[in-house]
């Protein structure tokens, strides 16, 4: 039957088009899902577009700083709002289409529209009723259209959205999401942002590094709430030398809009209030999973906290009907929906898998400097009662990262005292995004500290302060 | 491809051996069967055989050499076709095939070589091996380094435990479930082999600053010593002894082995060909006993009770270093020529640390005959998988009371050590009765 698939995956986000690929190599006929873009807010509107206008601000930041490299440039370095928008759109055109090249080489079939599981084992897809974000790339030739599908399984990998605060909700003039935080057709003069997880503060380190005035006012004790406190207080001290306000402990409790700017009430944990004035005001203050109008409920799948309720191989209760990704449940991150779809269907073809330790997902924030992480922070680990070592080796002792003018920076490392167990490592500076992976590869591949201290890492590297960390957590730190 | 020669475990409880000699140099042609090389364990010394045809490209562990680990690779065998010297510059196949080498006692095994012509006995089967855990004893175990120490940590034997990690390596989750559900046995090498035996808490270190500093010599355990403490740990923690004594006359038993010592036939050299001990006896006595009292000639296991029917004696055989019972199976059809013959060359094999592992793995009772040194009477401890071991004193003249009459004879004292849970205490009295009956009547061990 032409309608008829092993697997039609909802959602052509990282999660939904891996899942595909992954079915389709393991010889599933599978169809996707896609109402708006390939590649989903990811590469539309997350990760990618994101990093290609903080690369933006990373240049400008070199450029202005160009005379710590012994670099002088003629005139004033500047900076055109539109041009660096196009360039972030350019990068996430070409991954759109990318996405179209893959599903085309994979033999999977892109049906365009919104998906409704009328019934167990048929999606239903009717012509696309969401107003598109702006500016958008259109769908790929040869997509199906609306009508009705089967599928053996079907595979919701919808994702999630902006979470709205009651009375603060997104306009898209005044109160931005992240969709018009990515587009901005000016450099606004001053700008609060709400929530300091990795978009709010992405966008405040982007907006900052062009001069915008940045308010950061985060409800938790600490900006990066999920990050090990260390490194949130060294990030903190960091962005407000580049002259972030911060303000934690802290909620915006009213917001009065005016014609081009807003007012915002906010309080801290003594209920002391005071109003900041903004030209715009970004809601970053998580994501919820986009889990309606897809006829889960009537099914009778499993929904808790805004998230579809799965066995960690992506079965809900109802058989034949799976989530992954941020639909799914956190951690909302691409790379983990990438991973959950790839077991759901091997899952299904039945081969011998364990569901993902989430323990061992890294999470990276892209902000200056950057942020990331893997595995148990400091405080966790007590609290969990283990008994641990601890090791940290800053930037300033690295020769790589004093010759790339990086000198700020720390990498700490977190091992079970009794087992060598690598439990958590958390860096700041620069690269460490690129640096992570290192030790999440030591975590899956369960090395104690014997191996890592045992690997030669190369010189001169900023990777040799993860090897010095390690060291530093058994007192045999060499450069310090 | 080439062929990588491993280095072969002997027993399943064997982690390294020393490479004694090679029988074959590098160049030599080797076919299938052929001896190419020795290798010794703390038990004994065996002959390493080729399984394939080839040439010895390369030999990478010379002899002599101690402390082999078990499948480390020791020599590389150009295939058929292949360049030796481009074999042995290689370093090898990519792929071990590890089971190029064989221990000559895993080809077929036959009857001990030794076992003379006289003995009208069928050649004993060789016991099975105990039973391998998760994995065959010699194949290499992959872990992650996390799951290794933990293993080692909580004294889990990896082999016992099966992998869920990539290609079936052991890792961390594996490890615990092992632990929560019991699954995995102990480990053979514990982590700190011997200490089992010392309360728990008490590290070397501990020990050792009870000595005054070079007062004395630390000597490194080697593995029969580990395997000793480990096993008799074990034996002490999981098996509830108790023990039960008797006083034999042996002054039947006495004339009886003169008379038949003195009948015994002459060879060539007027030697003649066997000279009976009172040990001898002893064996038989027991192999018999056993049979009388089959209920007591069993095994215990977690499950179930294994009934064997032949009895087979181990015989603890001191040796440089340790000790080792080789034994002598299907005592119950065996005269005491052969018994006596069997025990020498056991002996002697064992001493020379030749025993195959199949000489000294199984039984179903054992002896331990200290009488030789004035030994008056003493308790043996269990050596698993057996229900029973007989500690034998030393044979001495004492007066003994007969029918209200002092008297003068010659008594042996015998204790047989028991495991409750396989033989209750009438039972093993039954069997130690049925013993002494046979000892003092020696006439009825011809039945």
């Amino acid at each position: 039957m032409a309608n008829s698939y092993d697997i039609i995956v909802i959602g052509s986000g990282p999660g939904g088009y891996v899942t595909a690929i992954r079915a389709a190599q393991l010889g599933f006929k599978t169809a996707i899902v896609e109402r708006e873009h390939l590649g989903g807010i990811c590469l539309n509107w997350g990760c990618i577009p994101t990093k290609a206008l903080l690369r933006s601000a990373e240049i400008y930041h070199y450029a202005t700083h160009a005379k710590d490299y012994g670099l002088s440039i003629e005139g004033k370095v500047t900076y055109d709002p539109s041009a660096i928008v196009k360039r972030s759109r350019g990068v996430s055109t070409q991954l759109n289409n990318g996405i179209g090249f893959l599903m085309k080489k994979n033999k999977i079939d892109v049906i365009w529209g919104e998906a409704n599981i009328s019934k167990v084992g048929e999606v239903t897809v009717t012509a696309t009723k969401k107003p598109a974000m702006q500016p958008q790339v259109p769908p790929p030739k040869g997509t199906l259209g609306e009508g009705t599908y089967q599928a053996k399984h079907i595979i919701v990998a919808t994702g999630a959205r902006p979470r709205a605060l009651p009375g603060i909700e997104p306009d898209g003039k005044l109160i931005w999401t992240y969709f018009e935080a990515m587009v901005p057709p000016a450099m606004p003069k001053s700008i609060v942002v709400m929530g300091s997880g990795a978009i709010g503060i992405e966008f405040a380190s982007f907006y900052r590094t062009f001069g915008v005035e940045v308010t950061v006012v985060e409800v938790l004790p600490q900006i990066l709430p999920v990050e090990d406190a260390e490194i949130s207080a060294l990030a903190r001290k960091r962005f407000e030398k580049q002259g972030i306000k911060i303000m934690t402990s802290t909620k915006v409790t009213k917001v009065e809009k005016g014609a081009n700017d807003v007012t915002c009430t906010v309080e801290d944990e003594k209920g002391n209030k005071q109003t900041i004035k903004a030209e715009r005001l970004i809601s970053a203050v998580g994501v919820v999973g986009n889990v309606e109008n897809l006829g889960l409920e009537k099914l009778g799948v499993k929904i808790e906290r805004g998230c579809v309720v799965t066995d960690g191989l992506g079965k809900t209760n109802v058989a034949g009907i799976y989530a992954i990704g941020d639909v799914a449940g956190p951690p909302m991150l691409a790379h983990k929906a990438e991973h959950e779809g790839s077991l759901c269907v091997e899952a299904i073809k039945g081969l011998h898998v364990h569901a993902m330790d989430k323990a061992m997902i890294p999470g990276c924030t892209y902000c200056h400097p950057q942020v990331a992480s893997v595995g148990l922070t400091e405080a966790k680990a007590k609290e969990q009662g283990l008994s641990i070592k601890v090791g940290r080796f800053p930037f300033i002792g690295n020769g790589k990262a004093i010759a790339l003018g990086e000198p700020e920076g720390l990498v700490k490392t977190i091992f079970d005292a009794k087992t060598g167990k690598l439990l958590g490592a958390h860096m700041i500076g620069a690269e460490v995004t690129e640096l992570i992976q290192g030790f999440v590869i030591a975590m899956n591949c369960e090395t104690t500290e014997e191996e890592l201290m045992h690997t030669v890492f190369p010189h001169p590297t900023l990777s040799e302060m993860m090897h010095e960390s390690v060291l530093d957590a058994y007192g045999r730190v060499i450069h310090m | 491809m080439p062929i990588n020669i491993l280095m072969p475990a002997l027993s399943p409880t064997m982690e390294k051996g020393n490479l004694a000699r090679w029988v074959k140099k590098e160049g030599d042609k080797i076919k299938s069967g052929d001896v190419i090389a020795e290798i010794e364990t703390d038990k004994a010394t065996m002959e390493v055989e080729a399984i394939d045809e080839g040439v010895i490209a390369k030999i990478l562990v010379p002899e002599g050499t101690q402390d082999v680990p078990v499948n480390q690779l020791i020599a590389i065998v150009a295939g058929e076709g292949e360049d030796a010297k481009a074999v042995a510059a290689s370093g090898g196949a990519a792929a071990p095939a590890p089971k190029a080498a064989a221990p000559a006692p895993a080809a077929a095994p036959e009857a001990p070589k030794a076992q003379p012509a006289a003995a009208a006995a069928p050649a004993p089967a060789a016991a099975p091996a105990p039973a391998p855990a998760a994995k065959p004893a010699g194949e290499k175990v992959f872990a992650s380094p996390l799951a290794k120490r933990l293993a080692k940590e909580a004294g889990l034997d990896l082999a016992s435990i099966a992998g869920t990690g990539p290609h079936g390596r052991i890792v961390e989750r594996d490890v615990k479930a092992a632990q929560a559900g019991g699954g995995a046995k102990a480990a053979p090498a514990a982590a700190k082999p011997g200490a089992p035996a010392l309360a728990p808490g008490m590290s070397d270190e501990t020990i050792k600053k009870m000595y005054a500093p070079g007062s004395f010599e630390e000597v490194p355990h080697d593995s029969m010593r580990k395997i000793i403490a480990r096993r008799l740990v074990e034996a002490k923690q999981t098996i509830p002894h108790f023990y039960l004594s008797v006083d034999c006359n042996l002054t039947a038993l006495l004339a009886a082995r003169e008379a038949i010592n003195a009948a015994a036939p002459k060879n060539k050299e007027k030697q003649p060909l066997y000279k009976v001990s009172v040990n001898d006896f002893v064996i038989k006595a027991l192999g018999m006993a056993l049979q009388r009292v089959p209920e007591a000639n069993v095994t215990y296991t977690e499950n179930t009770m294994l009934k064997h029917t032949t009895s087979d004696i181990g015989v603890a055989v001191s040796i440089p270093g340790g000790l080792i019972t080789p034994v002598v199976r299907n005592v119950q059809t065996k005269g005491l020529a052969a018994i006596s013959n069997e025990m020498k060359d056991y002996a002697a094999r064992a001493r020379a640390r030749k025993l195959k592992p199949e000489e000294y793995q199984g039984g179903t009772s054992a002896v331990s005959n200290l009488g030789m040194f004035g030994i008056k009477n003493f308790s043996a401890v269990i050596n698993p998988p057996h229900a029973t071991i007989l500690a034998v004193g030393t044979g001495e003249e004492r007066v003994i009371v007969e029918k209200g009459q002092m008297k003068v004879a010659t008594m042996m004292s015998v204790t047989l050590s028991t495991d409750h849970r396989a033989v209750d205490g009438a039972l093993g009295a039954e069997l130690i009765s049925a013993f002494k009956d046979l000892i003092e009547n020696p006439v009825s061990m011809l039945v």
